[in-house]
């Protein structure tokens, strides 16, 4: 790490409450290594700040209106350290102990707050770990994903499950189309595919899962495989194992 | 399941019986000429089976429950079990009899009883109805204790209900926000911060006071709504509005204590608190046709990130409705778009009556 004594960190304030954001503001005042870049009420604010600012540090809540806090680790970059401010849930925020992120409780002390400053200038610049990884921790098992985020420059996309017809690996990026239009995401199609609701999303090939919802006929294609036809006209190709997987759960459903 | 089996109670039944298998045996020893050791052998088989026999009444016992049936059917089903039992007990009597006895023990006994077959018959059939008559006894202690304990759990999902409405209230989110918003005041705006403590602690109290009361003035309940509001609106700042249109004749009104509260709750965390720009939450209060009519509606975000606590707050007024008034109170959620509705209706109890 070369940063030199008289760098100054940029950070970034989030939290949907004007006091909650002043406390924070208020604790830092002592600290003049710190520069407060931005304050967003909402995450999609932050998203758009994190692009903009390059922040070094963020304060993250993480009940927000419209993207949670949650959301909004898995969108940004993964080189900002991120302390969590909540009201609530110490026992969900501890998982992210185990990954080195800190948090803190609300109402916030000024001690605790020192710590976890502390902890956060000593990792400044060391790279986080996955978004990803954290997300999947934070999100309580046995619950599928009901909505997507999708980041594009600054542009923040929510695709809800039920309006994703079917999603295409790309390399490291997977492409997910709903309602006609394509949405790029660096995830792998394995990782999302754990995240969906397996009742109504099939992986029908190596490289694509479909919304069952959206399947009209399966045509034989060539030998051994098959394709599918979807209710926009699109045509997905069906692996054999994918074409069993499918039938088996049109099977439980019937 | 008959209950005898269940409960190691077929020991005590059995020993009603033995003075009977005794007088049999009595009877055999005095005029039948058999040894005191066979007699009490044969009486006890007998009188043993047809004690197990006499069991099988809780059947049709359960079948015509008292007072539910007319009696005709009771007779007439208890009458022809009882023959069809009496005439089994004597026959298979009469069959252990000969099977067990020498040629001329049994001719003896013959001579002695065949002309009383009548009378073994006749008692065969009284004890199977005296049993009838026990069985009937049986069946009405099983159902007491049955609804005794019914009214148990029902006393108990009460309690249970009403405690975790008091937890509810002191919303560790709620409070912890609140406590929150206090510290940032304290450097602020000192007086404000003051008053914030000021009104945390009445709220705090008068939730505490009106939790104790079964029921509460629809008014008391809107000065307690009045505090949280202050409060609330003091974090979220511009983002609650609220309206309130309340019919003055329904502030008399009697309703279960913090009922209206968590409803208000709801409508701020799932619904306001999901809006950037946040929003109104508007409460409408009146009597009509003899109920209390209270409907809390507030615009809300439909494709929010569900919070965990999803409806807690609901579920938990909704279980002490059901505690209170059964199937009188009606509790309707609605969301149509982005507005969010909460109606409730409670049969009126008002002051006079209570």
């Amino acid at each position: 790490m070369s940063v030199s004594t008289k760098k100054r960190w940029r950070a970034l304030i989030v939290d949907d409450e004007e006091l909650a954001r002043h406390i924070i503001r208020e604790l830092l005042q002592p600290h003049s290594e710190i520069e407060v870049a931005a304050e967003c009420a909402n995450g999609f604010e932050a998203v758009k700040a994190c692009a903009e600012h390059k922040p070094d540090l963020i304060f993250l809540d993480v009940q927000m209106p419209k993207l949670t806090g949650f959301d909004v680790l898995e969108l940004i970059g993964e080189d900002i350290s991120v302390i969590f401010v909540t009201a609530y849930d110490q026992y969900a925020m501890r998982a992210f102990e185990v990954h080195a992120i800190d948090y803190l409780l609300k109402p916030i002390g000024k001690q605790r707050f020192e710590e976890a400053l502390e902890r956060a200038k000593s990792r400044l610049g060391e790279k986080m770990p996955s978004a990803q990884k954290l997300a999947d921790s934070a999100r309580p098992p046995q619950q599928f994903l009901e909505r997507i985020v999708v980041k594009d420059g600054t542009r923040v996309t929510l695709i809800p499950a039920a309006k994703l017809d079917y999603v295409e690996a790309q390399d490291d990026y997977v492409a997910l189309a709903s309602q006609g239009k394509k949405h790029l995401k660096q995830q792998t199609i394995a990782s999302l595919e754990a995240c969906l609701d397996p009742n109504c999303f099939v992986r029908i090939h190596r490289s694509y899962i479909v919304n069952l919802g959206r399947v009209v006929r399966i045509e034989p294609y060539g030998k051994d495989s098959r394709l599918a036809i979807l209710s926009d006209g699109a045509r997905l190709p069906v692996s054999r194992a994918g074409y069993a997987r499918l039938q088996s759960l049109l099977d439980e459903r019937k | 399941m008959h209950p005898l089996f269940t409960r190691n109670r077929l020991g005590l039944y059995l020993l009603a019986w033995v003075p009977l298998a005794a007088t049999s045996a009595y009877v055999l020893v005095s005029r039948g000429t058999l040894g005191w050791l066979q007699a009490s052998a044969l009486s006890t088989t007998d009188y043993l089976f047809f004690a197990l026999l006499c069991l099988s009444a809780w059947y049709p016992c359960r079948a015509t429950p008292l007072g539910r049936v007319s009696f005709l059917r009771l007779l007439l089903t208890h009458l022809i079990a009882a023959v069809f039992m009496s005439l089994a007990w004597t026959k298979a009597s009469a069959a252990l009899f000969y099977a067990a006895l020498s040629p001329e023990k049994w001719a003896v006994l013959n001579r002695e009883f065949g002309q009383q077959g009548n009378v073994v018959f006749t008692v065969g059939v009284l004890l199977y109805l005296l049993s009838v008559a026990f069985h009937y006894v049986l069946i009405a202690m099983e159902d007491s204790r049955r609804a005794e304990a019914q009214a148990a759990e029902a006393r108990v999902l009460a309690r249970d209900a009403e405690l975790k409405a008091l937890k509810a209230q002191i919303n560790p989110h709620f409070l912890f926000n609140s406590l929150n918003s206090i510290s940032a005041l304290t450097s602020i705006d000192p007086t404000r911060a003051r008053d914030m403590c000021v009104l945390l602690g009445e709220f705090l109290r008068m939730t505490l006071g009106l939790g104790e009361k079964t029921l509460v003035r629809f008014s008391e309940e809107l000065d307690l709504l009045e505090k949280y509001l202050t409060i609330e609106k003091i974090r979220f700042g511009e983002r609650l509005k609220t309206q309130e249109t309340i019919q003055e004749e329904s502030k008399a009104c009697l309703l279960p204590p913090l009922l209206l509260q968590p409803l208000m709750e709801n409508a701020i965390r799932h619904g306001i608190a999901s809006l950037p720009e946040g929003g109104e939450v508007r409460l409408t209060a009146g009597r009509q046709n003899g109920r209390l009519e209270i409907l809390v509606e507030n615009s809300w975000d439909p494709e929010a990130p569900p919070r965990r606590s999803s409806g807690l707050g609901l579920r938990n007024v909704q279980q002490r409705l059901e505690a209170r008034y059964g199937k009188e109170a009606l509790l309707r959620v609605m969301a149509e778009g982005d507005l969010f509705q909460v109606s409730l209706s409670i049969p009126i109890e008002s002051e006079d009556k209570a």
